[in-house]
């Protein structure tokens, strides 16, 4: 989707909404296509999920962390623990991946609830994800599940940045040339390329904490603040 | 506290000033932190910006400049700037620069302000500006001052525990096959509140008595009782407990108020050992006074060779007891002395008398009462002035000799430089001294300087005190006025420079290539000491440990205020980390020695280590200045 689909597209989403909050969600302006990365309010935001698959798979924890090339504001961050539909419970091994834990779970509030703060949050901001394979698919099920209608947006992936620095390059060309296995693009080990320390992973506020650093790091490295939004989203 | 932002919290509480904050004012920090991507080479912060935050280094390094744009310091992980602006106009006024690709947390001023208000030592640190040298220097003496040593580490293992009902042979067996000399009975339950806890499967156990050796005598096999009958029938529930962060002291008081030698030691309500008297006092004969009256009741060389292995066990025990570094250098000299002296007694008994009188000069560490535990000799003889050598000098080699021999088969091994009483240049009359020491500082050579470094370090050991008292009063008043002496010993103290050039590795830690040792003394320690040695014989002091120099030293204007009790920190820091390593080493069982691997230290260490180089390097250059070459021998040259 270009740039020009996504204004269009959140447009009409908002005449056609019933639900007023995200009716609301959709009318808030997005920053314009050329638009200076750097004068961009953003969002990290990460999810940690039952599985990988958004029909059987639930959202358990979703965090927020909002910033600018600038600044990463710390003071501002949101992180929630939701409770999964009862059809979609928590595997044994989901458990030890989050350290969320059924007991957790029983008393956190239904998605529904903190749709509310969530879309808050995000509207008037460029979300930003490491994969948005996840968060995008999980999110607009999820929401639809609940309001009978999903939420789609705009998004900077990390992980496709970094895909297209390290995986599409000449270089990565000729590595897979010569038989050399792909670098890694995972948040880790895309963090450790741009010197940034290593976090204890598997915490959606760690991680998006995570994820907004890297891109900071990215932009710093291979583009400047003047580059325009369109380079970046998706 | 979230759990989420436990991840910047424990890496602040690694670094000081952040690391003695409490719980509270750290979780503020975390909380409202802000963080940002610095591009290596790229600005932090500009001259004359505002600036409203405290920048705190989470991964990277950074330099910080002054004005005119010369280094001020380089940083790195775990350090912060932008304080000193922070706290006067809010402008810039060291710029500072990323060398490296960096990750900031700023911490935005209102909480700096909160910390600086609420926690003096963090104000002391940012408003003094107080070099995070001197203020780990200091907790170690404070922690020092408290230091009481807790029960807990005597404490080897578990506590053989059994149930109530077992038998008094069952019970009996368990003790013998863990070699324990008393058992503590258990009962399931918790009637009594104060010793139950629960054990890993969740069980509820309450603590019930205690089952000694004697206990077995006197209660079982005394009274001929059934093997067969259980614990229940025998014991008193009479318990006395301490908890485990109880001083030793404490817990032998509660031992001898109580009559008992077992004490049953509780964390909270667990237990997690007993402590016999027996370990108390094993303990207090590790202790530095113990052995060195064990010095003066040994009767042979081997003897005291035997002693060694003690010594190194009393150099382990007082560094992990937090003894700083002029308690371990001169509870090691004290040591090393009484070797001397028992030596030289053990001399005298099979010599005979001395034909005149003598003294027995040490210098070096020994005489500097800085002694570690990688350490030679370094002694010579001042003898009487009735000294003659025909008749007298086969004596006092012989003296020299067993001295010597005996020294080495403790431990003290031979000096390379032959600075020992053996040597003849070194068995002299007190008349004869007096020449050396005024010729070396009238003419100084190479050579004459070389052994002004070690022979102006001089203590007496045994006999007669007063001859090397008129050596320091000569010392003391010529030293001062031999300019061309002080300028050319000064040139001599530069000759080692501290390791500045492995700075990077320091900050790079976690590439890691440089595989490069460090060799404290010799790049540390020593041109610290030759340093302050250079010093204090121009102001006349007669001391001869280092920090003792140091006090003297701030006594005059020789250096700007303030310098002095710098070197001071600086040195401590250089000398406790070679110590630190050389307990390592002894306890990795390897030969302890004086190198440090940059990669094996921990990032606190590094950077005091870093920040100690720093000021050695700074007072090297400043000595040049402090004594030029006098005019006309320069222009003779």
């Amino acid at each position: 989707m270009t740039q020009a689909d996504w204004n269009a597209y959140m447009q009409q989403r908002a005449k056609v909404a019933n639900d007023p909050e995200i009716a609301r969600f959709c009318n808030t302006q997005l920053p314009a296509a050329d638009t200076p990365i750097g004068e961009v309010p953003m969002v990290a935001l990460d999810m940690e999920t039952t599985g990988l698959d958004e029909r059987s798979h639930a959202i358990v924890s979703i965090g927020m962390v909002p910033f600018t090339l600038d600044r990463i504001k710390l003071s501002e961050r949101r992180y929630w623990v939701v409770k999964p539909p009862s059809l979609r419970p928590l595997s044994a091994s989901s458990v030890t991946y989050h350290h969320i834990t059924h007991s957790k779970i029983a008393h956190a509030p239904d998605l529904d609830e903190i749709l509310a703060p969530m879309l808050e949050m995000l509207a008037g901001r460029l979300v930003v994800v490491h994969f948005r394979n996840i968060e995008r698919p999980f999110l607009d099920a999820a929401v639809k599940a609940r309001r009978g209608e999903g939420v789609l947006f705009p998004m900077i992936d990390t992980m496709s940045l970094e895909a297209r620095l390290y995986r599409q390059s000449l270089w990565a060309r000729f590595r897979r040339w010569v038989g050399r296995p792909p670098v890694s693009i995972r948040l880790n080990a895309s963090r450790e390329r741009y010197g940034l320390p290593v976090y204890q992973g598997h915490h959606a506020l760690v991680d998006a904490l995570a994820t907004a650093e890297l891109l900071q790091a990215q932009i710093a490295t291979h583009y400047d603040a003047n580059t325009p939004l369109r380079a970046f989203w998706c | 506290m979230d759990v989420e932002l436990l991840e910047i919290r424990q890496h602040m509480s690694h670094f000081p000033p952040f690391d003695a904050l409490s719980d509270e004012l750290l979780d503020a920090i975390a909380e409202n932190i802000e963080v940002r991507y610095f591009k290596t080479g790229s600005d932090i912060l500009l001259l004359n910006e505002k600036v409203h935050e405290l920048c705190y280094i989470r991964s990277g390094a950074v330099e910080v400049y002054r004005r005119q744009g010369e280094l001020y310091n380089r940083l790195g992980e775990g350090d912060i700037f932008g304080h000193f602006s922070l706290l006067r106009d809010h402008r810039v006024r060291f710029p500072a620069k990323a060398i490296e690709d960096t990750l900031i947390y700023f911490i935005p001023e209102g909480i700096f302000q909160r910390l600086c208000e609420e926690d003096d030592h963090f104000a002391d640190f940012v408003e003094l500006e107080r070099p995070r040298l001197e203020s780990i220097a200091e907790d170690q003496k404070k922690s020092n001052d408290m230091m009481v040593t807790r029960i807990r580490k005597l404490l080897s293992r578990y506590p053989v525990m059994v149930d109530i009902t077992t038998t008094v042979q069952e019970a009996a067996q368990q003790m013998s096959k863990a070699q324990a000399s008393a058992l503590l009975v258990l009962k399931r339950g918790a009637d009594e509140p104060r010793y139950s806890f629960k054990d890993s499967e969740g069980e509820t156990w309450q603590m019930y008595g205690i089952m000694t050796d004697t206990d077995f005598r006197t209660g079982v096999v005394a009274k001929g009782l059934d093997p067969s009958t259980p614990i229940e029938q025998v014991i008193t529930p009479r318990l006395i407990t301490v908890q485990s962060d109880v001083s030793i002291y404490e817990a032998m008081l509660i031992m001898l108020r109580n009559n008992v030698h077992h004490l049953p030691v509780l964390y909270r309500q667990r237990p997690v050992g007993v402590v016999h008297l027996s370990d108390i006092i094993r303990y207090e004969t590790h202790s530095g006074l113990y052995l060195v009256s064990n010095i003066f009741n040994q009767s042979s060389v081997e003897g005291l060779a035997r002693l060694a292995p003690d010594v190194r066990a009393a150099f382990v025990r007082m560094v992990q007891e937090g003894a700083n570094s002029q308690m371990v250098g001169s509870a090691l000299s004290t040591i090393g002395r009484s070797y001397t002296r028992r030596l030289l007694e053990l001399a005298e008994e099979s010599l005979g008398p001395p034909p005149v009188p003598y003294c027995y000069m040490v210098n070096g560490s020994m005489a500097r009462n800085e002694q570690t535990i990688v350490t030679d000799q370094d002694n010579a003889l001042v003898l009487s002035d009735a000294f003659d050598p025909e008749q007298h000098d086969d004596y006092f080699y012989q003296l020299a000799k067993f001295v010597s021999d005996g020294l080495d088969a403790c431990g003290y091994t031979y000096c390379k430089g032959d600075v020992m009483a053996t040597n003849t240049k070194w068995r002299q009359p007190l008349k004869v001294w007096k020449h050396y020491f005024h010729d070396w500082m009238t003419n100084p050579t190479p050579e004459k300087l070389l052994h002004s470094s070690i022979f102006f370090d001089l203590d007496s050991v045994y006999g007669e005190d007063v001859y090397i008292e008129e050596l320091q009063d000569l010392i003391a008043t010529q030293a001062p006025k031999s300019l061309l002496f002080l300028a050319a010993l000064g040139r001599n103290a530069l000759n080692r420079t501290p390791p500045l050039g492995v700075f990077r590795t320091f900050v790079m830690e976690q590439s890691g290539k440089h595989n490069n040792s460090i060799n404290l003394k010799r790049r540390g320690t020593a041109p610290m000491v030759d340093l302050i040695r250079v010093h204090a014989l121009a102001c006349g002091s007669k001391a001869q440990n280092s920090f003792e120099r140091l006090q003297a030293i701030n006594n005059t204007q020789l250096l700007a205020s303030g310098v002095s009790n710098k070197l001071s920190y600086a040195l401590e820091f250089l000398c406790l980390s070679r110590i630190r390593h050389q307990m390592i080493d002894l306890q990795e069982e390897r030969n302890p020695d004086n190198n440090i691997e940059p990669e094996n230290v921990e990032s606190h260490e590094r950077h005091g280590l870093k920040d100690a180089f720093q000021v050695l390097s700074n007072a090297q250059k400043f000595l040049k200045f402090r004594y030029p070459m006098p005019a006309n021998r320069q222009g003779r040259r």
